[in-house]
Order: structure tokens, then C-alpha cells, then sequence
């Protein structure tokens, strides 16, 4: 396996539970400054795949290479510190903390145990969880604690935290489910925003969203990819209509 | 002034200073030396007691095995003491003079060898420090790293002090067995067993005691204490911020390892021995027990839960013996069933409340009068001593 | 001659070892029902397998002072009353406490100490603080002797043939009654377990109950192999839940194995230091495999 331009590499990545093949032999390269969408019905191994980059599901075969760097084998913390950064599919905060040491304390500095013990929080910082803060829209909420914010808030404080610390690599995993109208319209603009100077996958099912952030969209079914490519030619595969609509 | 009055509510530091002023002032003007050193007895368990907080509170690390790390901290003192006091002309009469008492009744007829160095005091207190630490780094480092938490770390650490207190009294030849080791009275040539040493001990716990918990306190308002509080709610979320879960646990699980130890040392020094008595499994739980009575997530909380669930042992297994075990057993059920978060809780949720509406009734009679402050009584009192105990056990 | 004399003190020794192996499985049988299935952490487990010991007593010195014609038989029917008295004590103890604490493992395991307190100080009040023994019927005495130089305890034996019934009728009970299908849903998800029908409520309390039953029938076993105090019980505490831990929690077949091997550690290192140090020894073993493999040894598969 040849080193590449792509930012995420993953090759011939499989993962078995009890013989269940959740992921079988999956190829997926992700672009520089790319958004790639990810959909598939219910139980095609999308959640899966993140836990895999991010490593929270151990693969079984294969390699994930992130930059070039085989990250298969790596704890968790240091594939998040290599620059992959991951928001799961319900808004995980801390309820218990406000919104400013929520995005304080996911500040990429300090880090290691007595880094976090001398841990101070200058200028630099403040200034940074202004700016997130400002960029997720809850500039003027940072002294409310965050188990009060609203559904929409609370993910979007999650991007926040992932923002702190400027992965290369965003994962959000169906960042809108539960979210208003205009709270979605929101969030597609945070997104395109955000992707400005990154590599992103999205998890989503809703299309409309899709086609209005998607640069390239990936299905995924039973462990597979069925379809890659732009969002008319995935919609018109016959076999993509196969799944959707058959069975 | 005003600075001051600031400072003082930002770090949480007027109960500590509450807590301060009675034992450093109240208790040795209101006890004589009998009963104020078996205040600093209980106060070493006050040590422990922060260290749970931290562990337990703050890292939701449960540790059964404190008594572990007591122990060998007070047995690592002891050892330096019983060598100092097993000088070769005090001992003339064992049939090996100048190794301690018990070793000679069992037969040793040479100090072994893993006792020499404890002649030394700066190497017995290093020992004191670093042995129950790299323990507590060993276990927890073997488990945290596995992701093992919980109940078994729990069960793990239990087991951890029954070896301990059953290698302990197995090997009285090295250990002094199950009667421990006694007899200790000097340290470098100073008697500690007179009453002005007793009052010197005293002091030094309760300053050691008091340095602890403001290095606590500011653990807790570092980032990593943030972290540990984080970690509670969402591990996951924290390991996907790029932090080593497992070495935040590690620490606060060390961290309280190294404070029992230096209230076990305390301990033998005041009370002037150390037994496997401290070590095993009913004690270590009973350390729990102060932490929760005072609260598991408070500092100051935890202090007072030792200094009151030691005063009731005392109270009770003299005068009432039978009773104590049934006091005991319902403080363990009243605490988990009705107040999880102890007496800290119940000052937060019952006292702080009348306070602050008794206080709001006295501004709302004055308000003609005078313009409504803007700071605050720095001074609340201490978490509701005489108010709130009766309370818990009736309730119980 | 010294080889067969060899022979013989090993199996005697492999012999004492399986009694406590009896001992150790029927507490841990107990404990990974409550524990594995339900997730709760049962200090007092060793208090009911005293209820259950002190049961028997009751029985031997009825049998005794009334009625001398049971003196042989009032055994099994003790068994039985053992079971059912601990089983009913932990009923209550269901009710009072453990219903509010599901969702919170540690605290279970100090309120279950509380009990645990509670309990010994009663035994140490209204029975006595001195170790007592039933008159065990004539039957479970003497010694079986296969051939010259070896004598196998029939107490031994019978607590053997108890131990196997019981481990049995449990595996049955989970496997194959309406109750274990209740459990064993409970346990894969509780929501739904609700949501079909299921009074997982009743269901909690029917399987804390049904452990500490069988902690009772322990007592039973236990009384035939040592003298029973108030503190008998929290002696084995930790080696019980070092079983279930060891074995691997939610598997009844690793809590079998787990017991046989620390057993006969235990047993068979008696054979060579002291007994203490043969605890340390067997202790330190599982607590360092604990370390290195904490899913024990038959970990059940869990995707997440």
C-alpha cells in the first residue's frame, strides 16, 4: 500500500462481531478540503466505519492510514491528536460544565496529565472559545451551563469541541437528526463554513441535506460500498435504487 | 479587603478556613492532650478521606483498598521508628540484641536485609511517599489501561488488602504479625510519647492535613480536576478530545494512595504503633465511609464525616458496643439510600437554602433602610455539625 | 511405598481441595446470578450463606432436644429450609434496598455492606458470638476407603453430590424455566424485557432472592466441612467474588471452572508452604491475571 495524496486512505478494512462481517473488505479515500457524505439504510455499517477511524471499534483487517500515517493500530487519543476528530450521533457534552470550559477544556493544550495540572487559561484560549463560540452561533451563551441549551445547541456546541481543537479530519455522525427546520439550515451553512480547510464525513440520511452540503456522496450497504461519486449519478445507480426501494 | 473577601468565596476557602480555625484553635483549647490526640488520630483519617474524595468523587474510581496504602505508609514510618528504638543497649536482653523485639522472638538472628535501609530517616520517608504510589500506579495502571473500572477495580482492590493484612500476619518474623509493630518512642532522639510532643504531632498533622486539602482544592479547580469531572459524564467524548482517559484515573487513584500514606505515617507517629488492624478489608471500607458520610464530592465534607463517624466509633464501641456495629450498618445504608452526597449535600440543599432565605427575610426588613450589599457573608458555617447529625441518624 | 504414600496425600489433598471447591462454587453460583445477571454487587452474600448454615443448626438442635427420631433424616429437610430462609431474607432485602440502587452498582455494594454489618451483629446478638456446630447425622460421618492409606471424607462427598445438584438445577432453572428466560431477557435488554410483558421488577427480585438461596444451601454445605460464627460468612466473601470476577462474570461455566482451579490452588499450595502464605499465593495469582485479562476467563462477547 502506496503512500497517497488523500487525507484518509482506508483499505481492505474489516471488522467481525462473533463472525458477523459489519464491515467487509471497505475502500474509501477521502480528498483534501473534501465533505463526503455517507448514507445507507439502517445497519449498513456507517456508525461502524467512524468507530473504526477514530478507534473506537478495534478492526479485525485492513489498514486506515490518516496523512499517510497507519493509524490502525494507535489509542484512540493519539489518532484524536494526529487530527482526527469525531462527534457522535447523540450530542455528547458535559451536561454539568458551562459552555465556555466545555469548549475550554477540549482545547488542544495541556493534554497530558501534569500539562492538564499547570494548565492556564491565557488570553489565547479565550480568545479561540470566542470565536468558536461565535462561529457555532452561541457567542452570547457561554456562561449557561450546557445541559440548558436546546437539542440544535447542544450539537452544535459538539462541533464547537471539535473545532477547538482543528482536526484536519471532521466526522459527525448525523449531526441534524433531531433538529428544526431552520435549525438545519443553519447547520448546512456551519458546515460548508467549516469545511473551508478540512476533510469532513458526514452520516446523514436526510437527502435534501445531502445535496446541499455533499461534494461527494458514499453508500454504504451490509459492510459494503455500493456506489460512490456525485449526488445525481449515486440517485440514479440503479442498484442504490434497489436498496433503497427493494427488498 | 473587598480582594480578599473575593478571593476567599472564588476558591471555596471560607469553610476550609472554617475548618482550619477548629482544628487548629477550637479543638486544642476545648480538649486536653488525651482527647486531642485521638483527634489527630481520627484527623490522619482525614487524609484518607480527602483521598477517596478525589478518587471517588472526582475520578468515580471506588477504591476498597485504602487501608493498603495506609498501612504501608504507617508501617514504613514504623519501621524507622522500631529500628530507632531497637538500639543494641535496650535490647541487651534478646538472645540477638539490636533487631526488634518480635523478630527475635521469631527466631531471626539478623535484621533482614530489606530493612537496613529503613535506619534512615529520609529513605523511610521517600518509602512513605513512593511505595504505596507505585503500588497504586501498578494496579491501577494494569487495569485503567485495560479499561477496568467500577466494581471490579472495586473487587480488585479488595482482594488487594486481604493479601496484604493475611502476608502481614503470616510473616511476624518480618512484620511483627498481627499484634503489629509496637513500642515505638523516639524519632532521631525525640521522645514522641510525652505530652508536648503529642501537642508538636498534633500541629504538624493538622497543618499537613490542612496543606492537603488546599492542594486538592486547587487540583480540582485545575483542568484536570475539570477533566475528572468531565470524564464522569462522558468518557467517551473526553477520550475523543485527544486525553488519556486511563492516566487522569491513574492519577487521582495514585494521588490518593500517596495521601493515606502520609495519614498512615501521621498515625504512627500520634498513636505510636501500626498494626494490620488498619490494613484489611473492614477497615479500608470503613475509610469509604467517612468519605461518604462528609460527602464524596467534598473536600471539607470528608474531614468532617472521619472526625464524626471516629468520635461515634469511639462513643459508641465504649459505651454501647453491641449498638456500634447496628450504628454502623444503617450509617452505610442511611448514606447510599438517603443522602448519596452526605453532609456536604445535605448543607447545600437544606442549610444553604434557609441561610440564604433567612438572610433575604433580614435584607427585605432592612431594604427601606439600607441599600441591598452586593457581596455576600463570606462566613458560612461549618456543614451543619450539631444541626444536622442528629438528623441523619434518626432518619436512618 | 513412599511413592504410593505420595499418591495418596495428593489425593487427599486434591480431595480437601474439591470441599472447597464445593463451598466456593455454591457462593459464587449465587453471586454471578446476582452480580452477572443483575449487576448488582452483593456484599452481604456471605451473611446469608451464614443465615443458611445457622439454619441447619436450628434444625440439628430441634431434631435434638425434640425430636430424636429425625435425628438422621432432619438433614435434608434443613438443606431445604436453608435454602428458603435465606432466600426469603433476601427477598426483603431486595424490597428494602437493592430496587432503589439498580442504577448504581457502587452504591449497592456499600448498602449490601451495610446489610452485611447489620446482619453479622444480629447472628452476634441473638444467636452468640461463639462458633457452633449441628450434630451431623451418622451417615455423613467416617470416612470412605477405596483402598489401604486413603480415606475420602463421605461429608466430603455428600457436599460433592450436593454442589453438583444444585450447579445443575441452576444451569436447568436459567436455561430451560420460564424464570431463566425472564432473566436471560432482562439481562440482554431491560426496555424491552418491560415492553413484552415482562415484571423485570418481580424478575430482579425473584433472581436476588434465588442467590441468595442458593448462598443459604453454601451455609448448609459449609456446615458439614467447619464450626459456624457470625463472621463465617464474610470470610469468603472476597474469594467468592474473586470466582465470579475470575471466571467471568455472566458465565456460569467459567464460575464452575474458576472455583475448581482456585480450589484446588488453594488446596494444593497448602501442600507446600503455609496455609497463609498458600492464600497469598492463590490471591495474588487471580488478582495478577485479573490484571492482565479482566474479562476473566470466559468472557461473554459483547459488541459495542
Amino acid at each position: 500500500m502506496s503512500n497517497t495524496d488523500f487525507v484518509l486512505a482506508v483499505e481492505d478494512l474489516t471488522v467481525s462481531f462473533d463472525g458477523f462481517k459489519a464491515i467487509d473488505a471497505l475502500n474509501l479515500y477521502v480528498d483534501k478540503g473534501e465533505l463526503r457524505v455517507i448514507i445507507g439504510p439502517n445497519g449498513a455499517g456507517k456508525t461502524t466505519l467512524l468507530d473504526l477511524i477514530c478507534g473506537r471499534t478495534a478492526a479485525s483487517a485492513g489498514s486506515i492510514k490518516f496523512k499517510n500515517v497507519e493509524m490502525t493500530r494507535l489509542a484512540e487519543y493519539k489518532r484524536v491528536r494526529s487530527g482526527i476528530g469525531r462527534k457522535f450521533q447523540t450530542p455528547s457534552i458535559y451536561e454539568n460544565l458551562s459552555v465556555f470550559q466545555n469548549l475550554e477544556v477540549s482545547f488542544p493544550r495541556g493534554r497530558g496529565v501534569f500539562g492538564a495540572l499547570a494548565f492556564k487559561c491565557d488570553q489565547e484560549v479565550r480568545d479561540q472559545v470566542q470565536s468558536v463560540a461565535n462561529e457555532i452561533g452561541l457567542g452570547e451563551l457561554l456562561d449557561m451551563e450546557a445541559g440548558l441549551l436546546s437539542h440544535g445547541q447542544k450539537q452544535w456546541l459538539e462541533i464547537g469541541m471539535l473545532l477547538m481543537q482543528d482536526p484536519e479530519l471532521l466526522m459527525l455522525d448525523e449531526p441534524i437528526a433531531g433538529m428544526s427546520a431552520r435549525e438545519r439550515e443553519l447547520t448546512a451553512d456551519l458546515l460548508k463554513r467549516i469545511c473551508k480547510n478540512r476533510s469532513m464525513i458526514v452520516i446523514e440520511h436526510d437527502m435534501a441535506f445531502v445535496a446541499q452540503i455533499a461534494h461527494k456522496v458514499t453508500v454504504m450497504h451490509q459492510g459494503k460500498i455500493l456506489a460512490e461519486g456525485s449526488m445525481e449519478k449515486v440517485q440514479q445507480d440503479p442498484k442504490v435504487i434497489d436498496v433503497y426501494l427493494g427488498h | 479587603m473587598n480582594k480578599i473577601k473575593a478571593f476567599i468565596d472564588q476558591r471555596g476557602l471560607g469553610s476550609f478556613l472554617i475548618l482550619a480555625a477548629l482544628i487548629l484553635v477550637v479543638f486544642p483549647l476545648a480538649m486536653d492532650i488525651f482527647r486531642l490526640n485521638l483527634v489527630g488520630k481520627y484527623l490522619t483519617y482525614g487524609f484518607v478521606a480527602i483521598g477517596l474524595v478525589m478518587c471517588w468523587g472526582y475520578g468515580g474510581v471506588l477504591s476498597l483498598g485504602q487501608g493498603v496504602f495506609f498501612g504501608l505508609g504507617g508501617y514504613a514510618m514504623a519501621m524507622f521508628l522500631k529500628l530507632e528504638a531497637s538500639d543494641p543497649i535496650s535490647t541487651k536482653i534478646q538472645s540477638t540484641p539490636g533487631i526488634p523485639d518480635f523478630m527475635d522472638w521469631n527466631q531471626l538472628t539478623a535484621l533482614p536485609l530489606w530493612w537496613e535501609p529503613f535506619k534512615y530517616l529520609p529513605f523511610a520517608l521517600v518509602a512513605v511517599l513512593l511505595v504505596p504510589t507505585l503500588l497504586a500506579f501498578v494496579i491501577s495502571f494494569a487495569m485503567f489501561k485495560r479499561r477496568v473500572g467500577g466494581v471490579y477495580f472495586a473487587i480488585i482492590t479488595q482482594a488487594v488488602a486481604l493479601i496484604m493484612t493475611v502476608l502481614i500476619i503470616g510473616q511476624q518474623g518480618y512484620t511483627g504479625g498481627v499484634n503489629g509493630i509496637t513500642d515505638l518512642k523516639t524519632l532521631l532522639g525525640w521522645d514522641i510519647r510525652t505530652n508536648s510532643a503529642k501537642y508538636i504531632l498534633y500541629f504538624a498533622n493538622a497543618l499537613l492535613l490542612l496543606g492537603c486539602i488546599y492542594f486538592c482544592l486547587w487540583v480540582q479547580k485545575s483542568k484536570l480536576g475539570t477533566l475528572l469531572l468531565a470524564m464522569r459524564d462522558k468518557e467517551d467524548r473526553v477520550r475523543f478530545s485527544g486525553y488519556d482517559v486511563s492516566m487522569f484515573k491513574v492519577f487521582a487513584f495514585c494521588l490518593a494512595a500517596m495521601l493515606s500514606a502520609i495519614g498512615g505515617a501521621m498515625f504512627t507517629l500520634q498513636v505510636g504503633f501500626m498494626s494490620p488492624s488498619f490494613v484489611g478489608i473492614v477497615p479500608s471500607i470503613e475509610m469509604v465511609i467517612f468519605a461518604a458520610v462528609g460527602g464524596r464530592m467534598s473536600l471539607i465534607g470528608a474531614v468532617y464525616g472521619a472526625l464524626l463517624v471516629n468520635f461515634g466509633k469511639t462513643y459508641f464501641s465504649e459505651s454501647f458496643p453491641d449498638l456500634w456495629l447496628f450504628l454502623m450498618a444503617s450509617l452505610f445504608i442511611g448514606v447510599v439510600m438517603a443522602f448519596p452526597n452526605g453532609l456536604a449535600g445535605v448543607y447545600t440543599s437544606h442549610v444553604k437554602p434557609w441561610l440564604a432565605r433567612r438572610k433575604a427575610t433580614q435584607a427585605k426588613s432592612q431594604a427601606l433602610a439600607v441599600p441591598p450589599a452586593d457581596n455576600p457573608p463570606p462566613a458560612s458555617p461549618p456543614p451543619a455539625k450539631e444541626a444536622e447529625v442528629p438528623g441523619l441518624i434518626r432518619a436512618t | 511405598m513412599a511413592f504410593a504414600d505420595m499418591l495418596n496425600i495428593g489425593m487427599m489433598q486434591g480431595f480437601a481441595g474439591l470441599s472447597l471447591f464445593a463451598v466456593l462454587l455454591l457462593m459464587g453460583l449465587g453471586l454471578a446470578i446476582i452480580f452477572g445477571q443483575m449487576g448488582v454487587i452483593n456484599m452481604a452474600h456471605g451473611e446469608f450463606m451464614t443465615l443458611g448454615a445457622y439454619t441447619i443448626f436450628l434444625f440439628s438442635t430441634l431434631a435434638e432436644s425434640f425430636f430424636p427420631q429425625f435425628t438422621q433424616s432432619y438433614f435434608l429437610v434443613a438443606i431445604v429450609a436453608a435454602f428458603f430462609v435465606a432466600f426469603l431474607a433476601g427477598w426483603c432485602v431486595e424490597w428494602a434496598l437493592i430496587r432503589h440502587l439498580y442504577k448504581r452498582p457502587l452504591d449497592t455494594l456499600l448498602a449490601t455492606w451495610g446489610v452485611s454489618l447489620g446482619m453479622q451483629q444480629c447472628f452476634r446478638s441473638f444467636i452468640g458470638p461463639k462458633e457452633v456446630s449441628p450434630t451431623l447425622p451418622d451417615w455423613l460421618m467416617g470416612s470412605w476407603s477405596p483402598h489401604e492409606g486413603l480415606d475420602i471424607p463421605i461429608n466430603g462427598l455428600f457436599v460433592m453430590a450436593l454442589t453438583l445438584v444444585v450447579t445443575g438445577g441452576v444451569l436447568l432453572a436459567l436455561y430451560k424455566s420460564r424464570w431463566g428466560l425472564r432473566v436471560r431477557a432482562t439481562v440482554a435488554n431491560r426496555p424491552m424485557a418491560n415492553a413484552i410483558g415482562i415484571n423485570t421488577k418481580k424478575t430482579d427480585r425473584m433472581t436476588y432472592a434465588i442467590g441468595c438461596g442458593i448462598a443459604g444451601v453454601a451455609g448448609a454445605a459449609f456446615t458439614t466441612i467447619g464450626s459456624t460464627g457470625p463472621t463465617s460468612g464474610s470470610l469468603y466473601i472476597v474469594d467468592a467474588f474473586l470466582v465470579v470476577t475470575f471466571g467471568g462474570a455472566a458465565s456460569l461455566l467459567g464460575t464452575v471452572a474458576s472455583a475448581f482451579g482456585i480450589a484446588q490452588m488453594q488446596s494444593i499450595s497448602e501442600f507446600f508452604m503455609t496455609g497463609s502464605m498458600a492464600k497469598v499465593l492463590t490471591l495474588m495469582t487471580i488478582v495478577v491475571i485479573l490484571m492482565m485479562r479482566p474479562q476473566g476467563l470466559f468472557a461473554s462477547k459483547i459488541r459495542h
